[in-house]
């Protein structure tokens, strides 16, 4: 479990994390979004005692951090951003390193290195120099590292980033089975990172905190939740009609994918209405669908300096 | 003590595992033999001992130690480690320590492998191998007041270019003040008792005092206390520059 509270990080006259107060829970995938800059990677910084924090406090697992360091960093494991490690060393031996670092005794540092390499499909690699490794491979490895004394907590600045799809897939399903007993916090700019893995999502903007809910709550706020997309050769005419209709608040076509999305009048559920007509004017559809909401909107709304947000009709 | 030796460890492996390990001894080695023999004459001196040897090794160091100690930490940080490193269940003294004990250990190494020297003399002549020894020891600690002055510096920066010209500048300064040529510049215009004391600032003037093969207690605090000091200013710098 984390907690923060009033937490503020200044450099200089710049404050990168102003009066921030959250509580992440064990068995919750937390997750942090926000533009670059917002502070994300500063917060996690502070939670894992690397930066000092300005003004606030911070407990992880009930131990204040201010208070005892070394104990609340034998708590948590950390992937700092880009995953950094020591180049020139093997992945075995680098593993070697920090299961000695983390006070594993030594009768089981060979079975906790074994065990993570075997989690995160290292065993090709073993013995080859991380420099030669792909950014893949040495994102595992920087994984691997964070997770090789089993920690309560788990914090991760982009864990996905740079991966492929299936590099993706594969981190992804880690931090789900993962995430049971433990207290996880991840940052990304995917955000279908967050539908993906995460229980809940802090989205931060200036340091501070703008949203707070579960990822399909945010959906909710979106201007596409219940909209209906459908493909098809349309008439003015009929578009007109549509746009008319008492339960549309708006409509879109975008000419080069035939694609028509109406949106709803706040809350409504227009899906039967909009397929109904379509199967009355006789209208070929290719495909027809109700979406749930666009996080990526709703990020672009929350996040963007307040004198140009978008106005909600 | 545990995370001490495995940093130790582990950092001497790094020095081998890289070209840095083979570069520095054997340009160390090859200078020292040029300096000795070609500069210091001491072959021809006919006289049997290392004098000639030693006496250039601070010249030595001041370029070559500073150029193991700028990647100390000023490399930590660019690649980011630092993060990682700190972030671990680890004291920064064990840090510190470790990472300067390997260095020192490295320098020790390059400083053994001169042994054939050694032999040489003892081949030619009769020396009196405990002043020998005694040099040995000196110019370890030598290179043990060097490092930690570069080990502070390299803390400092994240530009290793920048962490080596600093550290030849202090190093530098730290030898000068022992310098004859410099004690009499000052001796013109500052009673006695002033120069000894810039004089006792000196590397040089405890080297020499060690080199000669006199034992002084004071010659090995003075070292011990220059390392101390200055490890413990990295720690300090350490804290203070994690923020950028």
């Amino acid at each position: 479990m984390i907690e923060c509270s009033h937490l503020s990080k200044h450099f200089g006259p710049v404050k990168a994390v102003d009066d921030l107060s959250f509580t992440a829970q064990q068995g919750q995938v937390l997750g942090f979004l926000g533009p670059n800059g917002a502070g994300k990677s500063t917060t996690m910084k502070m939670i894992t005692g690397y930066l000092p924090a300005t003004s606030g406090q911070i407990k992880v697992c009930g131990i204040d951090l201010a208070e005892d360091p070394l104990a609340v960093k034998n708590k948590i494991g950390y992937l700092p951003e880009g995953a950094p490690s020591y180049q020139e060393m093997n992945v075995g031996s680098f593993l070697q390193f920090i299961a000695r670092m983390r006070n594993i005794p030594a009768s089981s540092q060979q079975s906790a290195v074994d065990s993570v390499v075997a989690r995160l499909n290292l065993n090709h690699v073993y013995y080859q120099k991380i420099d030669t490794l792909s950014k893949g491979f040495k994102r595992r490895v920087g994984l691997a590292q964070a997770i090789i004394h089993d920690p309560e907590v788990l914090i991760m600045d982009e864990p996905t980033d740079g991966l492929d799809p299936n590099q993706k897939h594969q981190v992804r399903e880690l931090i789900t089975t993962m995430s049971k007993n433990k207290t996880i916090v991840l940052s990304t700019h995917i955000l279908e990172e967050v539908h993906a893995v995460c229980d809940r999502a802090i989205i931060i903007a200036n340091g501070v905190i703008v949203a707070d809910s579960t990822p399909n709550e945010m959906e909710v706020m979106s201007r596409y939740h219940h909209a209906v997309s459908f493909v098809a050769d349309l008439d003015t005419i009929l578009l007109n009609k549509i746009k008319n209709m008492d339960c549309v608040r708006d409509v879109t076509y975008s000419a080069r994918l035939k694609e028509t999305t109406v949106f709803p009048t706040q809350g409504l559920f227009i899906f039967d209405e909009i397929s109904s007509l379509l199967k009355q004017e006789g209208i070929q559809v290719t495909s027809l669908k109700m979406e749930a909401g666009r996080l990526d909107e709703v990020f672009r709304n929350i996040t963007k300096p307040v004198q140009n947000k978008e106005v909600h009709r | 003590m545990n995370h001490i030796s495995a940093i130790v460890r582990r950092e001497l492996h790094s020095y081998f595992a890289t070209p840095i390990a083979y570069v520095f001894i054997v340009i160390f080695l090859v200078m020292s033999g040029v300096f000795a023999f070609y500069f210091g004459h001491l072959y021809e001196r006919g006289q049997a001992d290392l004098l000639p040897f030693f006496n250039y090794h601070p010249w030595l160091y001041l370029f070559l130690v500073p150029a193991v100690a700028m990647r100390l930490w000023s490399e930590e940080r660019n690649q980011g480690n630092i993060e990682l490193l700190m972030t671990l269940p680890v004291k920064r003294l064990a840090w510190v320590i470790g990472k300067f004990l390997a260095a020192w250990l490295f320098v020790g190494i390059a400083l053994v492998l001169t042994f054939p020297v050694v032999v040489s003399i003892n081949y030619l002549g009769d020396p009196d191998n405990g002043v020998i020894v005694a040099s040995y020891l000196g110019s370890f600690l030598l290179a043990g007041g060097f490092l930690a002055i570069g080990s502070c510096l390299s803390a400092a920066t994240k530009n290793q270019v920048i962490a080596f010209i600093l550290t030849v500048v202090i190093c530098f300064l730290f030898l000068l003040s022992g310098f004859p040529m410099v004690l009499a510049f000052f001796n013109l215009f500052l009673p006695q008792f002033m120069v000894d004391v810039i004089a006792s600032t000196s590397f040089l003037t405890h080297y020499a005092s060690i080199t000669k093969g006199v034992l002084d207690l004071g010659d090995f605090s003075y070292f011990a206390l220059t390392i101390g000091v200055w490890l413990y200013a990295t720690a300090v710098v350490l804290e203070m520059k994690k923020g950028d």
